[in-house]
């Protein structure tokens, strides 16, 4: 009986480390190969979210909906709608210093919580979208849990690799020398304002299908299922602490922070109640100290980003080619 | 709509939260100017200087406009000492590594008031205070000590810029870096001072939110978008075109429940900003721009 609680907990873990893994891996499309400070992740993810459980739902009174339509169009939905928001913000923003993209983003998240809350004829307001179909979800308990499971380490590594091929890529050897250095990107006439367009959008449909994940899972999403800014912070420590521009680096991170994140709630909640609550503001603290010490000590995370040196033959050959077409 | 009603329910009220923000942006301009990051952590360095006037007022009872120079020297060593702690190791980095440093740093000054105070909603003082009538003009005591001390505030801070030998300095800094270093301008009691400075406008604009609303830990945070809307509105590094941006702000947001759902008054922000950065990201006074 305790194995099978304990199995079920770990199942569960997994499967929140992987929908958190999606977030990292679009942070770092936009960080960690382009330098795009993301402030927002959340509201991304709240616009995948929503948008997949509304196209899958059948029809409440509640909530706009009544599509019912398969769960594949929903997240391929999920992530449209996140890039198609991305777009616009980009367009603006992605002119000046990141700086700016951050402050907007900031408020990205803020307008898409008060859209959430607000609009109750679209979203259900604090109701919430509830009866989100769940993939296997017919099967029992725990069978269920780990086909979704499997479901998203299946996902999770789909766009592992896709990335992985995209910065691999002539597109992805391009974004990193823009993020490094922009004159000499400018100068050798790469149009960088597009580039990083592109990075942002696909950045944002990648964190759109986590929330997207994450309403299928849990059958339902309300307003209250997040809270914007951890949320938003810890996919930062994660990315930061993990090793930015590194995809490996950012699940390593992904793992690690949210298994420090969850053991520290499950320490707290023992805690007689007066404490508890503090202790749960003292978590952020720590978290937050957590990013400053990683920046100031080790900022290019436990994992950092290949420099192409001998040990790395894979980015070498590309220097080569690089080259050799000169 | 009679036109009083217009001033008294609309624009008054937007000229005192106008008051506000341009408290905060004017703090916002002096860092994105002199220390050339966007700094995140205001808002809620705002909020630990409304507590911490809070703090005074209910251990010693005092009232809060005698806690109020306590809290802006509180949060002057607050802001020197952050920057001392964590951005000052940051320095030789690219900017924007500060700027993820401050998004930290305001999470952990939230968290430091949500232990202390804990997540209550607080009040300086108790019971309705009804507005009096001057000519038509309904408006409350402290509505009116807002607008002044804003104004008189800012007006010290311009004199300093302009009169004084380190004012000066800070605007050359300002304009140009390494101008400025080359003629003996010392960068670090620059980057103190300009601290110290923010530290207090922080504390101000977060007491006086404080004292015409209500005191929540997220409160700084809301105000955030509003304050670097107004900052880059009137122009990154233009103390005057903060305060211009700050009023234009918040009689934006005030005035916008007359045409959109009172829920999207915060939304206005937001729309300024990205205007702003669309037609003319210079601001209006000719700022720089990042």
């Amino acid at each position: 009986m305790e194995l099978i609680g304990l199995l079920n907990y770990a199942v569960f873990m997994a499967i929140f480390i992987g929908i958190y893994s999606l977030l990292a891996l679009g942070l770092n499309i936009q960080w960690g190969f382009s330098g795009l400070f993301n402030a927002g992740i959340a509201g991304f993810f709240a616009v995948g979210a929503y948008t997949s459980a509304l196209l899958t739902t059948p029809e409440s009174s509640v909530h706009l909906g009544g599509y019912q339509l398969p769960v594949v169009v929903g997240w391929i939905g999920a992530m449209i709608a996140a890039g198609l928001i991305a777009w616009p913000i980009g367009k603006v923003c992605l002119r000046f210093r990141s700086d700016y993209l951050a402050i907007a983003t900031i408020g990205v998240a803020e307008i898409i919580r008060l859209v959430v809350k607000s609009e109750g004829w679209m979203t259900g307001g604090a109701r919430g979208v509830n009866k989100v179909p769940r993939p296997f979800g017919d099967l029992s308990y725990l069978y269920s849990q780990l086909a979704y499971l499997a479901l998203v380490i299946g996902i999770v590594l789909i766009v592992y690799w896709a990335i992985e091929r995209q910065i691999s890529a002539p597109w992805g050897r391009m974004m990193r020398g823009i993020r490094d250095n922009e004159d000499a990107a400018t100068a050798m006439g790469k149009d960088i304002k597009a580039r990083r367009l592109e990075a942002f959008i696909f950045g944002a449909a990648v964190m759109g299908l986590g929330g997207a994940l994450f309403a299928h899972f849990n059958r339902s999403i309300t307003p209250e299922a997040i809270d914007p800014m951890i949320a938003t912070f810890l996919i930062w420590i994660m990315l930061i602490l993990g090793g930015s521009g590194n995809n490996r680096g950012a699940l390593l991170g992904v793992a690690v922070v949210w298994i420090i994140w969850s053991a520290s709630e499950f320490v707290t909640d023992q805690l007689p109640t007066e404490y508890a609550i503090k202790a749960k503001y003292m978590r952020v603290f720590i978290i937050g100290l957590l990013l400053q010490i990683v920046l100031r000590f080790r900022p290019e995370g436990i994992l950092p980003e290949p420099q192409g040196t001998a040990d790395n033959p894979e980015l070498k050959t590309f220097q080569k080619q690089e080259g050799a077409a000169k | 709509m009679p036109f009083m009603e217009f001033v008294n329910f609309y624009l008054m009220p937007g000229i005192v939260l106008g008051s506000i923000y341009a408290l905060g942006a004017v703090g916002i301009t002096l860092v994105f100017g002199i220390l050339r990051f966007a700094h995140l952590a205001h808002g809620d360095l705002a909020t630990l200087g409304a507590f911490a006037a809070l703090g005074v007022v209910t251990i010693f009872g005092v009232s809060p406009w005698v806690a109020l120079p306590v809290a802006m020297v509180a949060c002057a060593f607050m802001a020197i000492g952050i920057d001392k702690l964590f951005y000052d190791y940051l320095s030789e980095r690219p900017k924007i590594i500060v700027v993820m440093s401050s998004l930290g740093i305001a999470l952990m000054l939230r968290a430091v008031v949500q232990v202390v105070w804990g997540v209550d909603t607080e009040t300086y003082t108790r019971g309705i205070v009804r507005p009096d009538d001057y000519w038509g003009i309904r408006i409350r005591d402290r509505e009116i000590y807002t607008i002044i001390a804003m104004f008189l505030i800012v007006g010290v801070l311009w004199a300093f810029l302009q009169k004084t030998k380190w004012g000066k300095a800070m605007r050359a800094m300002s304009d140009n870096p390494d101008l400025a270093l080359l003629s003996g301008v010392d960068n670090r009691k620059i980057t103190m001072l300009t601290w110290g400075i923010v530290g207090v406008l922080c504390a101000a604009s977060g007491f006086f939110l404080g004292i015409n609303t209500e005191l929540k830990p997220l409160m700084g945070w809301t105000m955030l978008l509003p304050m670097f809307a107004a900052a880059i509105l009137g122009g990154v590094g233009r103390v005057e075109g903060a305060v211009i941006g700050g009023l234009i702000v918040g009689i934006a947001e005030e005035t916008s429940v007359l045409f959109i759902p009172g829920e999207y008054k915060a939304a206005m922000a937001f729309a300024i900003l990205l205007l702003i950065l669309l037609v003319r990201p210079t601001g209006l006074l000719k700022g720089k721009v990042l």
